[in-house]
């Protein structure tokens, strides 16, 4: 499944380099030369460490920052500006803390210019949908963190993008609130197959969800160390998966894979 | 608890209130009897009585004035003055603010020149806005502005640099083009710092109109102060006083009011939610 003309998104030997932190002609190479291609509708997580640019990546994906190097490809068109197919769910908090839960899922359709009550039908749908029926009304600050990510969702999905970005989405929820959202992410997803990225930290989590793990190297100039086919049959459940005897083997494959790497990003973070 | 530990204050509202009045009270009693032959001599108390004029008496204009409807006329220059004056000098710091916040080149340019006006003693603008604009409400409007403008100035360009870049990129990510960001990210973020200054700027452009009167009017709280000054009619001077730190807090009191409801997405600025 190598760069296919056909893929929803192709990253091109993307490399980034950040100029200096502070003085000097110092400069940190976060990404080097990094491939990868999603398929339409597949699901592909990418692990790697803390700090080791996965972050970078998305949003080089994302059409947010430009690689120094490199190219992407979204549905077989190079990306110039923000990428108009895809829709992202950030690492932190990304609601507008000055809208209700409501008014930040209509956001996307607002800002296309969507009739009012066309939207505000629309929005309750996926408030629902996400199951937060009654609490369009709330702000931010007066939601629980899983909330918060199920609204980030709902306005998320409500564009309907081609291709959905996630960055570490649930790894700041409790291991329920984080499970059970897993398994709606999956719902949503297995009921209209978009191409999924999904970064996280947690390979356990990448195996759950996935087609395909993607496994980074420690930084800096972090690449792709290895790719993982995830043959677990679907419809899925995040719980059950795990106790899998095929589940367990591919944790531990993987898990090998990346030891070293894990081992050596550690290493460098206490040197530091 | 008989123990070196400190006893925990705690006092209910109504108990509060009420303690408060009994204060006010005291230092009323207190005047009284300092400008008054009761308890010192004659001489002494027609002393005091010049300098800090007699409560009975203040009250006694204070009343005059609101009974007969004197006042009211006054009042409502002095609100309209207070009013336009940080109406439009929050509306040009605003402006100014995102303009600059969001422009390096022009806020580079004109960093140093808004340091110098915002380090200037800016009441002594006052005669120069009375030549410039006449002694009517113009000039005292033009006073207030110049207080608003900057306390609006500085709050609306920090709020829009401490925007956070992720609300920032997800409003891009959602198609929000560069007026939407303007209207929907970087707007509502900077008024939630205008609105966290507003009691401040209030206050500024209420300090701005009496200021104003008093250095030159014919109208105006300001102007009554004025007049009394030049009679020393010390009396009608402290009534004066007493008609604007009411008024202020009947605008304080208003300003808290439109913040707790134009402030309910912030945390701890509603009430505690109840579902
Ligand atoms: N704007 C930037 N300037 C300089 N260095 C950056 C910048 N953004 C990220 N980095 C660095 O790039 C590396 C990768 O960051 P990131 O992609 O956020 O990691 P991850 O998401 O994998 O935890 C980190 O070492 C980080 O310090
Ligand atoms: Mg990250």
């Amino acid at each position: 499944m190598q760069a296919g003309s056909g893929a929803a998104l192709a990253l091109e030997n993307i490399t980034v380099t950040f100029s200096a932190r502070g003085a000097g002609t110092q400069t940190y190479t976060a990404v080097s030369d990094t491939t990868l291609t999603i398929a339409a509708g597949e699901f592909v997580s990418v692990v790697g460490p803390t700090g080791c640019g996965k972050s970078t990546l998305l949003n080089i994906a994302a059409g947010l920052l430009e690689p120094s190097a490199g190219n992407v490809r979204v549905l077989g068109e190079s990306l110039s500006t923000i990428n108009r197919h895809a829709g992202y769910m950030f690492q932190a908090d990304a609601l507008l803390p000055w809208l209700s839960a409501q008014d930040n899922v209509e956001l996307g359709l607002k800002y296309r210019g969507v009739a009012p009550e066309v939207r505000r039908l629309r929005a309750e749908e996926w408030l629902a949908r996400v199951g937060l029926a009654g609490h369009g009304h709330r702000y931010p600050h007066q939601l629980s963190g899983g909330m918060k990510k199920r609204v980030a969702l709902a306005q998320m999905l409500i564009l309907d993008p081609k291709i959905l970005l996630m960055d570490e989405p649930f790894s700041a929820l409790d291991i329920q609130t984080r499970q059970l959202m897993e398994n709606e992410l999956l719902d949503l997803w297995s009921a209209d197959r978009k191409s999924v990225v999904f970064i996280t930290h947690d390979l356990e989590e990448a195996i759950a969800l996935s087609d395909r793990v993607v496994v980074l190297s420690a930084g800096p100039a972090t690449r792709p160390l290895g790719e993982f086919a995830i043959d677990l049959p679907r419809p899925r459940d995040v719980n059950e998966i795990r106790l899998t005897p095929r589940f367990v083997e591919l944790h531990r494959q993987i898990w090998h894979a990346m030891k070293d790497e894990v081992l050596k990003g550690y290493a460098r973070s206490q040197r530091v | 608890m008989t123990d070196g530990r400190k006893r925990e204050v705690r006092i209910t509202r109504g108990r509060l209130a009420l303690y408060h009045a009994l204060l006010l009270g005291v230092v009323f009693v207190f005047w009284h009897l300092m400008t008054n032959p009761l308890l010192v001599s004659e001489e002494f108390a027609r002393n005091t009585a010049f300098f800090f004029g007699k409560p009975l008496l203040v009250l006694e204009k204070t009343w005059d004035w609101f009974a007969g409807g004197k006042i009211y006329e006054h009042l409502l220059v002095t609100l309209i003055e207070t009013l336009l004056a940080f109406g439009i000098g929050t509306a040009l710091g605003l402006g100014a603010g995102l303009w600059l916040a969001l422009s390096p080149l022009a806020s580079a340019l004109a960093d140093p020149y808004i340091k110098a006006m915002n380090a200037m003693p800016r009441v002594i603008l006052a005669p120069i806005f009375a030549v410039w604009f006449g002694l009517g409400i113009l000039s005292k409007v033009a006073l207030g502005i110049t207080l608003v403008f900057f306390i609006v100035f500085f709050n609306v360009y920090q709020g829009v640099r401490e925007v956070s870049p992720v609300v920032l990129n997800n409003a891009r990510m959602l198609g929000a083009g560069a007026g939407q960001l303007l209207r929907t990210v970087y707007v509502p973020s900077a008024m939630s710092w205008v609105f966290s200054s507003l009691h401040t700027s209030v206050g500024m452009a209420f300090v701005g109109a009496v200021v104003g009167e008093y250095l030159g009017s014919a109208r105006g709280v300001g102007y009554l102060i004025l007049q009394a000054e030049g009679a020393f009619d010390i009396n009608t001077v402290f009534a004066g006083i007493l008609v604007l730190t009411a008024f202020a807090l009947a605008l304080d009191a208003l300003v808290s009011f439109a913040e707790n409801r134009l402030l309910v997405w912030r945390p701890g600025q509603s009430e505690t939610d109840l579902l």
